[in-house]
């Protein structure tokens, strides 16, 4: 692919794997620091600053921990299953990342190097079926504990996974019907070619998709399989040491993928804003920026410093999705399992299915009465999705739809409640505050 | 290499679809049932039709060994099989039909061995012309948009019936 002769190709891509996988491994131990740092921002605390300058070495602290915890095997799990849970969480955590195209192809003297691990033609269907296999290691991990919470956690997190990828699929349908290709790359392009990054012809879908996201990787207000207070962390209870860490790692390189994914399919991907520049595109055995107003394509220009000024933008874009994961994880508190079984079913998926009617509508009536595609295309179609991002918002009301905490109308509390006697604690009781300071 | 990779991927495909059989709890039938198709899924991929290979895991490894997992684990689990096995009426029957489909596959293998592709578009040529999903999707939902729509009427039928299922155990 991509003209390169097949040794360069072979080392390049060698390298690429190495460099993304070392970059993504350390991006996980460090979105475990900014996850402790920025959640005792939002608590008023300090975090962990003991290990190191701002407690930079943290992560290493905990690694080396890890390392040296006792594994422990309880007696009554399925043994080989009991092991085989974290790696099959692991493996498609960390090779999802293969696909996204994170900078400007890199001129070299041995020809252009696209700065991707896999430009493979079916690009997101590759990350639908990594995603959903990223299910079996947590339903084995749970199912071989033989500990009944573990189990519950692991039967929620299947649920819940079958549920919101149906909406996550559908959201991303529309981003597919306005590139017409499933490669990231050409996902990428489309958004430098119209001149609008895609967060905005399809608003709704970027909504739809970044709840999703966050029941596909678990994380608040869908952390159900791991609801600490409900079912003892759910389905890694009892793992240890590097397996209990496994599982961690996978955790977060899953936020970090996801994270990526918005910014490449809602984001631009590694585009820099309101700059032709940067745009590159493999069109027909060349490099392109672009098309002229004959349609003929345009020669992208392109440097190292160009690579590293987008890389740069993707890497920010990335961070700024796994802060708004973080901050959202500290912020809201988590559903009952009947409102994320309600949400997923009843909300996402008819939303999605009728946002998908209009967008592939709204495409049809533009190409119909051929409006060239460019900005005034997007900004049709930003209209028709803003209509429809301000109808969902306001339609999603909390008693309406999903029945809140408190008890609505529909199931009225008994007239006369039994009183129950709470016992005061006295305000300064330093046993209390000791434990309200512990934590994290 | 890629000769090497076939074999290694159909020895995966059929050991694995072995163990589905041999295997004595139901969980591990399912994973031996995931990497059966899995490497089917492989084998698309050497045959570059990437398409088919992640609408494969998609579907199969994917979502229907989910709902799989779902109704051993809640439905099945502790149940014993050996008698549903033992019944000589039904192993008598599914002799019969697995017969009946190896005849088919046998016939079909021995009847025209060389196997040459029809004539018209090459597939390298569609796939440069509409894309990985386009050069399947054309002809799916042209050519042979009933039988599609059908396949989709009768997976309908089975989502009623397990909610009819479902529905008399609560």
């Amino acid at each position: 692919m991509s003209g390169l002769s097949p040794g360069v190709f072979l080392v390049t891509s060698a390298v690429k794997v190495v460099a993304v996988f070392s970059v993504l491994m350390v991006a996980v131990a460090y979105t475990t620091l900014a996850e402790r740092r920025v959640s005792a921002w939002i608590q008023d605390r300090m975090g962990p600053n003991r290990v190191g300058p701002f407690g930079l070495l943290q992560p290493i602290a905990d690694g080396i921990k890890n390392f040296l915890k006792e594994e422990t095997l309880p007696g009554t799990s399925t043994k080989l299953f009991f092991v085989l849970g974290p790696m099959l969480a692991i493996v498609p955590a960390l090779v999802t990342f293969a696909v996204v195209p994170f900078a400007a192809p890199l001129p070299t003297p041995w020809g252009t190097v696209p700065m991707i691990v896999a430009d493979v033609p079916i690009g997101i269907l590759y990350i639908m079926a990594l995603s959903s296999l990223g299910v079996y290691g947590i339903v084995l991990g749970g199912w071989a504990s033989n500990n009944k919470y573990s189990f519950l956690g692991a039967l929620r997190a299947s649920a819940q996974m079958v549920s919101y990828e149906v909406a996550l699929g559908l959201s991303l349908v529309t981003v597919l019907m306005l590139t017409g290709n499933v490669t990231l790359t050409q996902v990428v392009f489309e958004q430098q070619h119209l001149g609008l990054w895609f967060v905005l012809p399809l608003s709704l879908g970027f909504i739809l998709f970044v709840i999703s996201a966050f029941a596909e990787t678990n994380r608040l207000p869908f952390d159900m399989p791991e609801a600490e207070s409900e079912l003892v962390t759910g389905y890694h209870t009892e793992y240890s040491s590097m397996k209990f860490s496994m599982f961690f790692i996978a955790e977060y390189a899953h936020v970090i993928t996801q994270s990526a994914l918005m910014a490449t399919l809602f984001l631009g991907g590694w585009d820099i804003p309101f700059w032709h520049g940067d745009d590159a595109f493999y069109f027909q055995g060349q490099w392109i920026q672009g098309f002229d107003a004959a349609g003929t394509p345009v020669l992208a220009t392109l440097a190292w410093w160009k690579t590293l000024l987008t890389l740069g933008a993707f890497v920010l874009k990335t961070s700024l999705f796994v802060l708004v994961y973080i901050w959202v994880r500290w912020t809201l508190p988590r559903f009952r399992y009947d409102q994320v079984m309600q949400l997923g079913w009843k909300i996402m998926l008819p939303t999605a299915l009728a946002y998908l009617m209009l967008i592939a509508g709204t495409i049809l009536v533009l190409d119909e009465i051929s409006v060239p595609f460019g900005l005034t295309y997007g900004l049709i179609l930003t209209v028709v999705s803003m209509i429809g991002t301000v109808v969902f918002t306001f339609w999603l009301d909390r008693d309406r739809v999903i029945s809140g905490a408190s008890p609505s109308a529909r199931w009225p509390l008994p007239q006369s409640m039994p009183s129950v006697d709470v016992p005061q604690l006295s305000e300064t009781d330093p046993s209390q505050a000791a434990v309200g300071a512990g934590g994290n | 290499m890629i000769d090497i990779l076939f074999y290694v991927f159909a020895a995966l495909a059929l050991g694995g679809a072995m163990g589905v059989v041999a295997g004595r709890s139901p969980v591990a039938s399912l994973l031996f049932m995931v990497l059966c198709l899995g490497s089917v899924a492989g084998i698309y991929v050497l045959l570059e039709a990437h398409f088919l290979a992640a609408v494969q895991v998609i579907v199969y490894a994917g979502a229907i060994m989910v709902l799989f997992l779902f109704v051993i684990m809640l439905l099945n689990l502790g149940h014993n099989y050996h008698p549903d096995l033992k019944a000589g009426l039904w192993s008598a029957l599914s002799f019969a039909v697995a017969g009946a489909l190896f005849g088919f596959l046998g016939r079909q293998l021995w009847g025209n061995r060389t196997m040459t592709p029809e004539a018209g578009d090459s597939v390298d040529a569609l796939v440069a012309q509409y894309g990985a999903v386009g050069a399947i999707a054309r002809p799916l939902y042209t050519e042979w948009v009933v039988p599609f729509e059908i396949t989709g009427i009768l997976l309908l039928v089975a989502i009623v019936g397990a909610l009819v299922l479902a529905k008399q155990r609560v």
